[in-house]
C-alpha cells in the first residue's frame, strides 16, 4: 500500500510536470496581446502578395522618441510623380508590437497631386513602423523607422 | 455628438495642389482595454474614411485600432474645378457621419 501510493505520487508528479511543459510552450509562442514580427510579415504579405518589396522612395516621418504612445504624429510621403501613367495607388502602414500589425491603408490616385498623408497613431511599445507604397506599375517600396515610446498606449490604463 | 473639423482652402488656382485636413471626434476604443473588473471594453472605432469630389472618390482610408482617438487625416488633391468635397466616416456600432466643404477654383 505504501508502495502503491508512492507510485501514484510519482505518476502525479510526472503528469504535472508534463502538463507544465505543455502549458509553458503556448505561453512562450502565443503572446496574445502583442503582434509579433511574424504577424507583421504576414500582414505585409497580405497586402503585397508575392511581389518583391524594395527599399526606397518612401519617407516616414515619426518622432524618434515619443513621450505618449496614445497619439503619435506620423507623415508618410512618396517621392514619385502623380501622373496618369505613373502614380502611387496606395500607402500601407504597419507596426511590429501593437496587438494588431495594421495601422492604416490609404488609397490615393493620380488626382492627389502629391503622395503624402498624415495622421496620428497609437503605439503600445517601442517598436519598428513600416510604410509600404504601391505604385501604379505594380511595384512596392518600403521604409521603416524605429520609435522609442516612454508611455505606452492601451496597457496600464484601466477605465 | 460627433463633430467634424474640415480644413479646405476656399479659393484655389486651377491645377494647384491643395492640402485637405480632416478631424472627426471619436473615442476610437481599441477593444484591448479592460475595465477595473477585468472585462474587455468592446471595440468601437471608425473603420473607413472616404473623400469624394463632385461625387467621384479621390481619397479613401481603412483605419485600425492603432489610429489615435479623434482621427486626424490629411492628404492632398489637385484643384481641378469649383465644386464640393464630401467626407464620410463609417465605423463600429453603426457610426456614420458626413461633412462637406466647397471650393471655388479660378
Amino acid at each position: 500500500m505504501h508502495k502503491g501510493s508512492n507510485t501514484n505520487r510519482r505518476q502525479f508528479l510526472g503528469l504535472a510536470g508534463g502538463a507544465a511543459v505543455l502549458g509553458a510552450v503556448p505561453v512562450v509562442t502565443l503572446r496574445p496581446a502583442e503582434a509579433t514580427p511574424a504577424m507583421l510579415a504576414t500582414a505585409i504579405r497580405n497586402v503585397v502578395g508575392a511581389a518583391v518589396v524594395r527599399t526606397g522612395k518612401v519617407k516616414l516621418d515619426v518622432p524618434p522618441l515619443v513621450e505618449n504612445g496614445n497619439t503619435v504624429p506620423m507623415t508618410v510621403s512618396v517621392s514619385n510623380p502623380m501622373t496618369q501613367d505613373d502614380h502611387v495607388k496606395s500607402i500601407h502602414v504597419f507596426n511590429e508590437k501593437n496587438p494588431q500589425p495594421n495601422i492604416g491603408n490609404f488609397y490615393l490616385g493620380p488626382r492627389a497631386g502629391r503622395a503624402q498623408i498624415s495622421t496620428r497613431i497609437r503605439l503600445a511599445d517601442s517598436q519598428k513602423i513600416v510604410a509600404i507604397a504601391h505604385l501604379s506599375d505594380g511595384s512596392f517600396w518600403s521604409v521603416s523607422a524605429d520609435v522609442v515610446v516612454t508611455l505606452a498606449a492601451c496597457t496600464d490604463e484601466v477605465i | 455628438m460627433a463633430s467634424a473639423l474640415i480644413n479646405v482652402p476656399k479659393v484655389a488656382k486651377r491645377g494647384e495642389i491643395i492640402e485637405i485636413k480632416t478631424l472627426m471626434s471619436h473615442i476610437m476604443e481599441t477593444g484591448y482595454r479592460r475595465t477595473a473588473e477585468g472585462e474587455i471594453v468592446p471595440r468601437d472605432i471608425i473603420t473607413s474614411f472616404t473623400c469624394r469630389f463632385n461625387g467621384a472618390e479621390i481619397f479613401r482610408a481603412d483605419l485600425f485600432p492603432a489610429i489615435a482617438a479623434n482621427p486626424f487625416i490629411t492628404f492632398f488633391t489637385i484643384a481641378t474645378d469649383s465644386g464640393k468635397f464630401e467626407f464620410e466616416w463609417i465605423g463600429d456600432k453603426g457610426f456614420a457621419e458626413t461633412a462637406s466643404a466647397s471650393i471655388s477654383v479660378e
